[in-house]
């Protein structure tokens, strides 16, 4: 689904690298995890990959589904079928959560000249899926993510992913300021998302997350590499020792 | 070889092109008070600190620009509200395509019919509040309009108007010089709301006076747009009785130079004005100079006073906003806010703000904020990240940034018909 290749990427302002050849492949079907310590690059990652300004990829490739992603605008990647769930979710006063998750919604299906959806079939959908994550009519009323607590951000995310149905589901730091009730809630998505035909990427420090949506691949990462890659035991080992025994490991 | 022109007066230059209208003994009183006002201030120049971010020339000079009559198959503002339809051609009122003027609640005659009468209320309106404008700024403008405007509209308000009474100025002329003073006496208990809207003609001047007695309520929604050469220069001057209200929207689309002015005076306790204003330029069309000079005087005690101006310019357009609240010193318990901010789509366009408080009283709340800024790329991004295209994703925000001043409008189907033009306009836009 998603293939990695050598990617080498700097920060625009500071010609400072970031990725210094990042090589991995996720399959359609399967969870892929990434854990790494503060400044390893992750979130540098998951950026380039949904096509955020700053970076410049001086070498190496990303493809989706074997569609060269580094040269489509943000728009376009969304419409192919990425997804980033942000660390930090915007807020954007003014805009209507429901106006904006309907744009979305058939701008994507437009770029990929499907019809778009009616206002009585989409406010049915989101109805039904909202509930499921538990969020309220009131929640959706609201300009996005403003005045949303932590918890309701990142739900305010999966409720997006749900509705989008990406191929390839990026989900950075999604547990940081999370409850553990609310990183179940947030987990439950994910895992009701997971099939056959749709990638994962799940970007995180810590295991715990990984408790509830359960990788068929872990990958730790530091100093902008993959440094070693392997079952979901590698994110219990990281758990009990830390990255340092790895980091020196994969020097 | 011909001798050198005498180097006239811009002032004297003006005033050859004009002839003062017949009226009443009284109206032509008041006319040739304004004469004397217009005399002693003279016409704005540059350097005038009122006029020193809008060129005044254009409007000071004997002719008007000419300006080109811009084909739309469009339909126009208010098209579907039910009101009561007044319509000017260049400047001139058109009986046959106006509606009948007889409504429930309110008297409506010609500016013209009302100034030849020896006894009408109108005495005690016309001119009054223009004169009582001037201090402490002179605006010359309004002046020259009092004295040689010949027509308009007055309307009498002693109930409550069943719909809106719509003024449309259309325009086809592309030399059309165009005056207008209308009149609004609203009293006590009474409502009526004022629609404006079209490009009127190529140089616009519009004086309206607004009396609103204790408890009486006047609402008004403009939607001035369409030519993009076209240029006007309005003044909207108002008085506010006991709980009275007062409640303004403006917006503005399009125009090589529009400057709009609002004067009101709080002299009841415990009333509200609330002004706003929209304004969306893009230059690529052709220059947009916008100005929203304001001027609220709380002279009662618990008066409320709201300012909102929104600006969204593009491709080097231009944006003024001169806001001023005074508050006098027996105005206690003032509350007053004022905000004016404008979104810049590029590194072209220009705005400038002089936002000015002046307190007397001790026991007041009055907080101002003026801002100018660019899109908010990180929102820009997430919208993008979501399938957003980046041109929708950009009007969404414009949106949303001019929210607080369109939700200033009251009624919910003209806010709709407002919100309509500006999708209408964005859309254009992006072809």
């Amino acid at each position: 689904m998603l293939e990695i290749k050598n990617l080498h990427v700097s920060l625009e302002e500071e010609d400072k690298q970031i990725l210094k050849g990042v090589d991995l492949t996720v399959e359609a079907g399967k969870v892929h995890a990434i854990m790494g310590p503060n400044g390893s690059g992750k979130s540098t990652l998951s950026y380039v990959l949904s096509g955020k300004g700053g970076y410049d990829v001086t070498e190496g490739e990303a493809l989706l589904a074997g569609e060269n992603l580094l040269d489509m605008d943000p728009e376009d990647r969304a419409a192919a079928g990425v997804f980033l769930a942000f660390q930090y979710p915007v807020e954007i006063p003014g805009v209507g959560n429901m106006t904006f998750l309907r744009t979305a919604v058939n701008a994507q299906r437009k770029a990929r000249g499907e019809e778009e959806m009616s206002a009585a079939e989409f406010l049915k959908v989101v109805r039904e899926k909202a509930k499921t994550l538990k969020i309220d009519a009131e929640m959706l009323k609201r300009p996005v993510n403003v005045g949303f607590s932590g918890g309701e951000k990142k739900r305010n995310e999966i409720l997006q992913m749900a509705m989008l149905e990406p191929k390839m589901c990026i989900l950075d730091e999604t547990d940081s300021g999370l409850d553990v009730d609310a990183m179940k809630l947030v987990a439950d998505g994910v895992n009701a998302l997971r099939s056959p035909d749709r990638g994962f990427l799940v970007i995180t420090h810590y295991q715990r997350l990984l408790d509830h949506i359960q990788p068929d691949v872990v990958h730790i990462m530091a100093g902008g590499r993959i440094i070693k890659t392997g079952g979901p035991e590698l994110a219990l080992e990281v758990e009990k020792n830390g990255y340092a025994d790895l980091m020196a490991e994969g020097v | 070889m011909a001798a050198p022109a005498v180097k006239q007066d811009p002032l004297e230059a003006r005033l050859s092109t004009l002839s003062a209208p017949k009226g009443a003994a009284w109206a032509e009183e008041a006319r040739a008070e304004a004469r004397s006002r217009l005399a002693a201030s003279g016409l704005p120049g540059r350097r005038d600190e009122y006029w020193k971010f809008t060129d005044p020339t254009s409007l000071n000079q004997p002719d008007a620009p000419r300006a080109a009559v811009f084909a739309t198959d469009e339909a126009m503002p208010f098209s579907d509200v039910d009101r009561l339809k007044i319509v000017f051609v260049d400047g001139v009122f058109d009986a046959e395509a106006s509606d009948d003027l007889s409504m429930a609640g309110v008297e409506i005659e010609r500016l013209s019919d009302a100034l030849n009468r020896d006894i009408h209320w109108a005495r005690d309106l016309f001119g009054v509040l223009e004169e009582r404008g001037q201090t402490p700024v002179v605006r010359p403008h309004a002046a020259l309009n009092t004295a040689f405007a010949s027509d308009g509209i007055v309307i009498h308000a002693t109930g409550r108007a069943p719909k809106p009474i719509s003024l449309i100025y259309l325009h086809k002329s592309e030399a059309s010089d165009a005056m207008l003073h209308h009149l609004v006496k609203v009293e006590p208990g009474a409502e009526v709301t004022v629609l404006e809207n079209g490009p009127a003609a190529a140089r616009f001047s519009k004086v309206t006076e607004v009396e609103v007695a204790d408890t009486g309520r006047f609402h008004h929604v403009r939607a001035q747009g369409r030519d993009h050469e076209r240029r006007a220069s309005t003044h909207m001057f108002a008085r506010l009785g006991a709980n009275a209200t007062y409640k303004s929207f403006t917006l503005t689309v399009n125009g090589v130079l529009t400057r709009n002015e609002q004067v009101v005076e709080l002299v009841g306790d415990d009333s509200t004005v609330h002004i706003a204003g929209a304004a969306v330029g893009d230059a690529a069309y052709g220059a947009f100079h916008h100005d929203d000079t304001v001027f609220v005087t709380h002279d009662a005690v618990n008066c409320e006073s709201r300012q909102v101006f929104k600006k969204v310019m593009r491709n080097g357009a231009e944006g003024v906003f001169q806001g001023k609240i005074l508050v006098k010193p027996d105005a206690q318990k003032t509350d007053g806010y004022q905000i004016s901010q404008s979104l810049l789509l590029d590194d072209d366009s220009v705005f400038q703000a002089k936002p000015e408080l002046e307190i007397y009283a001790d026991d007041v709340q009055c907080s101002h904020g003026s801002t100018t800024g660019a899109i908010d790329e990180d929102a820009l991004f997430y919208l993008r990240s979501r399938g957003v295209p980046e041109d929708i994703a950009t009007d969404l925000m414009v949106l949303a940034f001019l929210a607080e001043a369109i939700e200033e409008i009251e009624d919910e189907g003209l806010r709709a018909d407002i919100l309509a033009r500006l999708q209408g306009w964005l859309d254009r836009r992006r072809g």
